[in-house]
């Protein structure tokens, strides 16, 4: 038990999308995740959350920086290399309908992970993982006979889950867990991620886009705009004193479940739309958003800065 | 006030090769001019189903009940011949939908399907009077650049701003009605921020009621005047919007406001989830539909299903709990009024 499970140095990731036009999907962000710990990452939409998600698991390759898991660089390892390293992170999917096989069952859905990691040899062998999986997150012994198609969104969201455990992994990647789920069926899943967190020590890379989940299930909030951390520290910290203006405005966009409150609330929120990834705003990337913009701004990319102890901020203001 | 619209124990069914699905089981409400009410529930909970009905927007499979009835401006729309209902649509009552590009059409400028949907119903108006009349509507919902904007295709458009031509189609004929079904879900926090902000705006100038059919309390919250919780086909709750966070009065009600963590939740504690899942509509349960779910549930909730409460106000709940002869322990509604 030492050092982070993920440590994440600069990582840079670019897809080209014609001769001339690149899409800066992440562009230098620094993170690490110590064991047993939430850091939920937020944003809206194609600021780069997912892409990032993706070339930690390394379904994509890096174009820049460092990934670091369980002490051991992975960025530019083959895939050969980097399969049984694939035991110690796993990834659960937003789409619970489409990222099951509609032709495989239950069991073996959740057995192809321990077939594909040598950790059984057979089916039948698998079953004595399967079954206690399946029980653990909430579905039974008799679901085990049937297809994706015959469950609801939350209960194959739990399939998935379990697809994603069962091979006891050290950190779990989840992508946008609950968007798809009714608001009744996301607390289940939430409160099924953090039971199962307390029991086994493993720790979660969290993506959303609903904040207020986000501050329940982590430690550490991370939040990007346009392919950059603008804003990093503790869950309550963020939003007791968010510093970055671009937080700032997101936060006061989240409609509060309260009339009175919302009544009340200081009408600020964030004008405009998120400029193109391909050609970003020079300087701070959102300058061209920002209520507070100054010269600086649109001429120098601020850096991250502890502005106080654990809370770091990319911004001119500070 | 006089009520637009008042619907009245609206039941539709779908037949389908599994049986009949009963997406809604006997639906009634009004709606107040320039009034803005929310209609919240899961999927399948019958919340879209009756916003469909009321524009007659449904496939060949479903059925409305001849019971039923939808009067808008005193005419039922769910007896009203298909060609009458096509003045109305668009025109008195508009609708927007969850997803805008699927909504537009792809080879055609956005400005021109503006132009479109003013034409049908002003045939008089001329070529540039139209163009004039969408530009205007493009600024009304505030467009950047909407000369600009106006030659250019939906994929050239972010998600947000098409959502806002939709809404400019929809308020074209300046309606009474628009039904917005789940209009936000799809984008980000900060431009469903900006496009309620809009909604808003526009209920305020131009006095139209708004049906806003969502699954977010939280936009509920920071929306409506009034809100109808739905459930299994039928409405569980309605209330004034205050009331209805202050004093909920129903156990499923209850239930979905514990399980949105607080912006001041204690992180330690878990979430009150509500456990299971919704009722399978082709076979509805007899008594209340939230019953299998129900931590206070009884024998009498799975046989019968309740009669309205009044427990406020505008404010009225189907729950065995609110009965006189209801048990006064461990009654969660009870021994609140008692403290």
């Amino acid at each position: 038990m030492s050092g982070p499970i993920l440590e994440v140095t600069d990582l840079t990731q670019h897809f080209p999308v014609n001769r001339r036009d690149v899409v800066h999907a992440v562009d230098g962000v620094t993170f690490s995740i110590r064991r047993g710990q939430t850091l939920g990452l937020v944003g809206e939409s194609g600021c780069g959350k997912s892409s990032c998600a993706r070339s930690i698991i390394r379904v994509y390759d890096p174009t820049g920086g460092r990934i670091v898991l369980d002490g051991e660089e992975i960025t530019h390892m083959s895939q050969k290399e980097l399969q049984p390293r694939r035991k110690k992170m796993q990834m659960i999917f937003q789409d619970p309908y489409a990222s099951l096989n509609a032709r495989m069952t239950v069991r073996d859905i959740i057995a192809e992970p321990l077939l594909a990691h040598h950790v059984v040899k057979s089916r039948e062998e698998a079953n004595d993982y399967v079954y206690p999986m399946l029980e653990r997150v909430g579905l039974t012994r008799e679901h085990a006979g049937r297809y994706a198609h015959e469950f609801s969104g939350g209960q194959r969201q739990r399939v998935g889950i379990a697809r994603a455990l069962v091979l006891r992994p050290e950190l779990v990647i989840c992508d946008e867990p609950i968007s798809a789920l009714d608001v009744s069926i996301q607390a289940q899943v939430v409160n099924l991620l953090r039971d199962y967190q307390q029991e086994q020590g493993l720790a979660y890379l969290f993506i959303a886009h609903d904040l207020s989940m986000v501050r329940y299930v982590s430690d550490l909030v991370g939040v990007m705009y346009l392919g950059q951390l603008v804003e990093l520290c503790a869950a309550e910290e963020i939003y007791a004193h968010p510093l970055h203006p671009y937080t700032q405005g997101l936060l006061s966009s989240i409609p509060v479940a309260n009339p009175k409150l919302a009544r009340e609330k200081e009408q600020s929120g964030i004008e405009g739309d998120l400029p193109s990834p391909v050609d970003p705003p020079s300087g701070c990337r959102f300058h061209t958003r920002c209520p507070f913009a100054k010269e600086v701004c649109s001429q120098e990319a601020p850096c991250m800065k502890e502005v106080s102890p654990g809370h770091q901020t990319a911004c001119h203001l500070y | 006030m006089e009520p637009i619209l008042t619907v009245d124990n609206l039941k539709t069914a779908f037949l389908t090769s599994s049986g009949k699905v009963q997406a809604v089981r006997g639906v009634s409400f009004s709606l107040n001019k320039g009034e803005i009410v929310g209609i919240v529930g899961e999927s399948g909970s019958g919340k879209s189903v009756t916003s469909m009905s009321i524009l007659r927007l449904l496939p060949d499979t479903a059925r409305i009940d001849p019971e039923s009835s939808i009067l808008f401006e005193g005419r039922d729309l769910s007896r009203l011949p298909k060609k009458q209902l096509r003045d109305i649509r668009g025109q008195k009552i508009a609708m927007i939908f969850q997803d805008p590009m699927s909504s537009l059409n792809p080879l055609i400028p956005v400005g021109n399907q503006v132009e479109e949907m003013i034409k049908i119903h002003h045939r008089e108006l001329s070529g540039e009077e139209l163009r004039k009349r969408a530009l205007a509507l493009f600024q009304d919902v505030r467009i950047p650049e909407p000369e600009k904007r106006f030659a250019q295709y939906p994929h050239q458009f972010s998600g947000g701003m098409r959502q806002r031509v939709m809404i400019a189609m929809a308020l074209a004929n300046r309606p009474d009605l628009l039904i917005a079904d789940e209009p936000t879900t799809a984008l980000d926090v900060t431009i469903q921020d900006q496009i309620l902000k809009q909604l808003r705006a526009l209920q305020r100038e131009w006095n139209t009621a708004i049906i806003f059919i969502t699954h977010d309390l939280g936009v509920v919250a920071e929306l409506c005047q009034r809100v109808l919780v739905m459930y299994g086909g039928l409405i569980m709750e309605e209330s004034p919007i205050d009331d209805l966070f202050e004093r909920p009065r129903h156990p499923y009600t209850l239930g979905l406001l514990r399980s949105i963590p607080a912006l001041n939740q204690d992180k330690g504690a878990r979430l009150d989830s509500i456990p299971g899942s919704p009722p399978d509509m082709t076979n509805p349960p007899a008594g209340c539909p939230f019953a299998p779910r129900c931590p206070y549930a009884r024998q009498i909730c799975a046989r019968e299903l309740p009669p309205y409460a009044a427990v406020g106000e505008g404010h009225r709940s189907m729950c065995w709990l609110l009965q006189p002869d209801a048990p006064a322990e461990g009654n969660p509604f009870r021994e609140e009024e008692a403290r």
